[in-house]
């Protein structure tokens, strides 16, 4: 590389990371800006006392205990049931597996307002338990809890498995023949090489659950409230601006030592740890106790994962000639101006509008931090962009809502608005996606194409594109997918005359009565085809199956 | 000229990988740069290729500064050491890539490719994926993607470096006859010995990104520059010792030397071939530590007492077995007084 070169390189550098950084700093940072003046200043002073007043009220300090501990709650018991689980899926060979592995993802992609609806419908008032047994969960913590199980098992089983599947098992037989017992092996050798897996998967969880909204909405009534559900009831209930800016500010700093920690976690991961192909470790099971794990897992699935979705199809269809569906179409019932269905369009492009800004974004992003010379300041950007995932929904569009709406930027009543939050959230799943995949092209397999006579860019079209394609595609999908379930942004923006597919069913089911809950679960039924859609055409374009997201 | 290196310098993380190489290689000629790993060969390589800048020194083509010349525009053929085929491009594809990078038509381009496919062995491989090649297989699509353009220069690092012996020595042996006959400019760099000495007409040694000796294969295995060079080709009689007249001083007392050695404090070199078992009690007393048979001859490890240890290379039938006593004599023909003089 000339000296020329080197400057060409730092302007290519520059380029990629402006549009992101730009993007960042006018749609994250600004409004977070807003909102802790909001929150902190009043009339030019700063009271920072604010702060302690907010959290000196007792309701405010039930709200924190209960964030805590029910994340806590939901990390330990998501652990338990899904531990095995991790196991199964990296080490035994069944038929079905590849299938069954794909299924227990699709919780994941699934937009809260239908996990919520899906327990309702199980576990609820008139619920498939309380129809057999008379038994209802909804006013207890374990709704949330199980809701929250659902919901992350794939977080633990693809981020833990993954690893698992790709440690080498000889290895373990290597601490065999120096004597270990099998239990041994598997503890001295296996354990520590998973516990940083373990650890990372669990402050995912952690962070999902803390931020918990749409499942703590539509289950938690009015006993069990999180910051989240707090910040939106202080703003749209009680238009309390103050207390939910303050509200934001302290999940903002909570959700930022969890990041900091997740982060230094995965980079312990990265170290020293020898991996091979995944798809050779997998055996058939084995004697009596993986026949046993393995039954375990598959019944926990059934019961745990399938049993809620099979529910809430059910009672979508519980009226003759699928009335429900029908009723979708109508536009009179007062709760909405437009018809329930119109909302399918509405959701579909505003997604589609949120994938291809987030691909954009995303795209630029992971290709400025995959340079092998990207500095310090680039690898704190890669932090700075997993912010908005765990800053929660909540925090951007109560942002948008305070930020955007004045001059320089009012952006009220365009139709953009929404589409932007969405992308703010499904950019972190671009980056996770395509990162690992750009970092994995190798620097020579460029080096060679440029002796060979290809200018940079020239490289970039012949190299890594072919390779990133697919990356590319999947990262296309899931930011699709989490942009038409995307709730806690979305609500605080979406316009009342053009709500989005989960704004409608949560609107559905703050409303008493039997046709609106059935047209709830109607709807919800569509979402979850759609996102369920999405993920298993994705999950056949995956190459890498480390199977992390 | 076709290339020349002048003082070029190149510092990775502080320490100097390359320091100050002059180094200049004649249209025609196939140079190969010899050292261990970590010498600085492949960093010469990809300093002469654009892939890493100088800090300072120069790269010269053709007698042009390549200063302000991207990789991309060098016209050089770099082979990389694992080949660094594209993985989603077929056989064809990737020999073709840089004629296609070039603009060439698609006639010629596959007119090209076939060509080359049958210089290195494949032909009508042309369709098959790179994937499903054996290790000898990419190699020579690897030769044939650098040859297909034309490079006024041929880089090779670590060429046969993957591959098993037998495969090695049968196409370090094509590689010499394909370059003699395309009149290939060749720069190559190895750690393989025998590598360098088949295929080079002029070998360089590397040590610590310095030039340690520059000659014929010939004249580097007969007189080995220092004692680095002397053990880097594996040779491990190698002693301090004081020249005086005809005869030397050394661990293993007074060796005689070939005549007009350079006199003085010095490192000498004595070949397996010139150590000979004598029975025990004359010449120098050793025992037997190890016999090592290496198909031509077997290789006698000797301890004598008080001094460091000797390898003799014995005919098969008179090698001793180990643990037997035997003495030692030394033939000056088979001695080299290394021009260094030795470190205090």
């Amino acid at each position: 590389m000339t000296g020329r070169g080197r400057l060409a390189q730092n302007a290519v550098r520059l380029g990629l990371t402006a549009v992101p950084v730009a993007f960042f700093a006018v749609f994250f940072a600004y409004p977070v800006a807003a909102i802790v003046r909001r929150g902190l200043a009043d009339g030019g002073t700063w009271h920072v006392g604010r702060l302690a007043e907010v959290l000196g009220q007792s309701d405010i300090r039930h709200v924190l205990w209960f964030t805590l501990w029910q994340a806590a709650a939901s990390t330990a018991l998501t652990l338990l049931v899904a531990l095995p689980g991790a196991y199964v899926f990296a080490r035994l060979d069944f038929p079905g597996r590849e299938v069954l592995r794909a299924v227990v993802t699709v919780p994941f992609v699934l937009p809260t307002v239908v996990v919520g609806a899906a327990f309702l419908a199980l576990v609820g008032r008139g619920g498939l338990l309380d129809e057999l047994w008379g038994v209802r969960l909804d006013t207890t913590v374990w709704a949330i809890l199980l809701a929250h199980v659902f919901f992350n098992y794939a977080v633990v089983v693809r981020t833990v498995g993954g690893l698992w599947a790709q440690l080498d098992p000889r290895q373990e037989d290597a601490a065999r023949m120096l004597g270990a017992s099998p239990l041994r092996a598997w503890r001295k050798v296996t354990l520590p090489a998973l516990a940083p897996a373990v650890a990372a998967a669990a402050l995912m969880v952690f962070l999902f659950t803390f931020t918990s909204f749409g499942v703590v909405q539509i289950l938690g009534g009015p006993a069990f409230s999180t910051l989240e559900v707090e910040i939106y009831r202080q703003t749209t209930d009680l238009f309390d601006l103050s207390t939910a800016a303050v509200l934001t500010i302290v999940q903002f700093l909570a959700v930022g030592a969890i990041l900091a920690v997740h982060a230094r976690t995965v980079r312990r991961r990265e170290t020293a740890l020898r991996l091979v192909d995944a798809s050779g470790t997998a055996h058939r099971p084995r004697g009596a106790g993986q026949w046993a794990v393995l039954a375990g897992v598959l019944a926990t699935v059934a019961v745990l994962l399938l049993l809620p979705l099979a529910v809430l199809v059910q009672r979508s269809l519980d009226t003759p000639g699928l009335g429900y569906y029908r009723a979708l179409t109508d536009a009179d019932g007062g709760i909405f101006l437009v018809a329930p269905i119109d909302a399918v369009g509405a959701s579909l492009s505003y997604a589609a509008a949120a994938t291809a800004l987030a691909v954009v974004i995303g795209g630029l992003a992971a290709a400025a931090l995959a340079r092998r010379d990207a500095g310090r300041l680039v690898r704190g950007f890669d932090a700075l962009l997993m912010l908005p995932l765990g800053v929660s929904a909540v925090t951007v569009g109560f942002g948008f809502l305070i930020a955007l709406d004045r001059p320089p930027l009012d952006l009220r009543s365009s139709w953009i608005l929404v589409p932007l939050a969405q992308a703010l959230v499904g950019v972190p799943f671009v980056v996770r996606t395509m990162l690992p995949v750009l970092r994995a092209v190798d620097v020579r397999l460029r080096e060679a194409a440029a002796v060979l006579g290809a200018s940079p860019w020239r490289v970039w079209r012949e190299v890594d594109l072919p390779l990133v394609r697919r990356a590319l595609l999947v990262a296309a999908g899931f930011a699709f997918a989490v942009s038409l379930g995307e709730f806690g942004a979305t609500v605080f923006i979406a316009r009342p005359d053009n709500p989005t597919l989960p704004v409608a069913v949560a609107r559905l089911l703050s409303r008493p009565g039997d046709l609106n809950y059935g047209q709830a679960m109607a709807l919800s039924t569509i979402l979850m085809v759609v996102c369920a859609a999405a993920l298993l055409v994705l999950e056949r374009l995956r190459t890498d199956r480390s199977g992390e997201f | 000229m076709l290339l020349s290196l002048a003082a070029a310098t190149v510092r990775l993380g502080g320490r100097p990988a390359l320091d100050g190489v002059d180094l200049d290689v004649a249209e025609h000629e196939t140079v190969c740069v010899l050292g261990p790993s970590g010498s600085g060969k492949s960093t010469l390589l990809r300093a002469v290729a654009g892939l890493q800048p100088l800090d300072a020194g120069r790269v010269l083509l053709d007698g042009r500064d390549q200063h302000a010349v991207p990789a991309h525009r060098r016209e050089v053929g770099l082979m990389f050491q694992d080949h660094q085929l594209f993985p989603q491009r077929d056989v064809a594809g990737n020999v073709g890539f840089g004629l296609r990078m070039r603009g060439a038509p698609k006639g010629e381009r596959a007119c090209r490719v076939t060509e080359l496919l049958e210089l290195v062995g494949l032909p009508g491989a042309g369709q098959r994926a790179v994937a499903a090649l054996s290790g000898g297989e990419q190699q020579r699509v690897a030769l044939a993607r650098a040859l297909a353009p034309r490079p006024r220069l041929l880089m090779l690092d670590e060429p046969l470096g993957q591959l098993d012996r037998s495969l090695r020595e049968r196409l370090v042996v094509e590689l010499r006859e394909l370059f003699g006959r395309l009149g290939t400019t060749v720069l190559a760099v190895t750690h393989d010995q025998g590598e360098a000495f088949a295929l080079a007409d002029r070998v360089v040694v590397m040590r610590d990104g310095r030039i340690a000796q520059t000659g014929t294969p010939l004249e580097v295995w007969q007189r080995p520059a220092d004692a680095f060079v002397a053990r880097f080709l594996g040779f491990d009689n190698v002693v301090d010792a004081t020249v005086e007249g005809a005869a030397a001083v050394t661990p293993w007392g007074k060796v005689p030397v070939p005549e007009g050695a350079p006199q003085g404090a010095r490192t000498l070199l004595v070949r397996p071939a010139g150590v000979r078992l004598v029975p025990a009690g004359e010449g120098l007393t050793c025992t037997v530590a190890a016999r090592t048979f290496r198909g031509t001859h077997v290789s006698v490890h000797l301890q004598p007492q008080d001094a460091p240890r000797l390898e003799a290379a014995c005919a098969l039938r008179h090698a001793p077995e180990t643990g037997r006593r035997v003495g030692v004599e030394f033939d000056a023909a088979e001695i080299v007084v290394l021009d260094e003089p030795s470190r205090p």
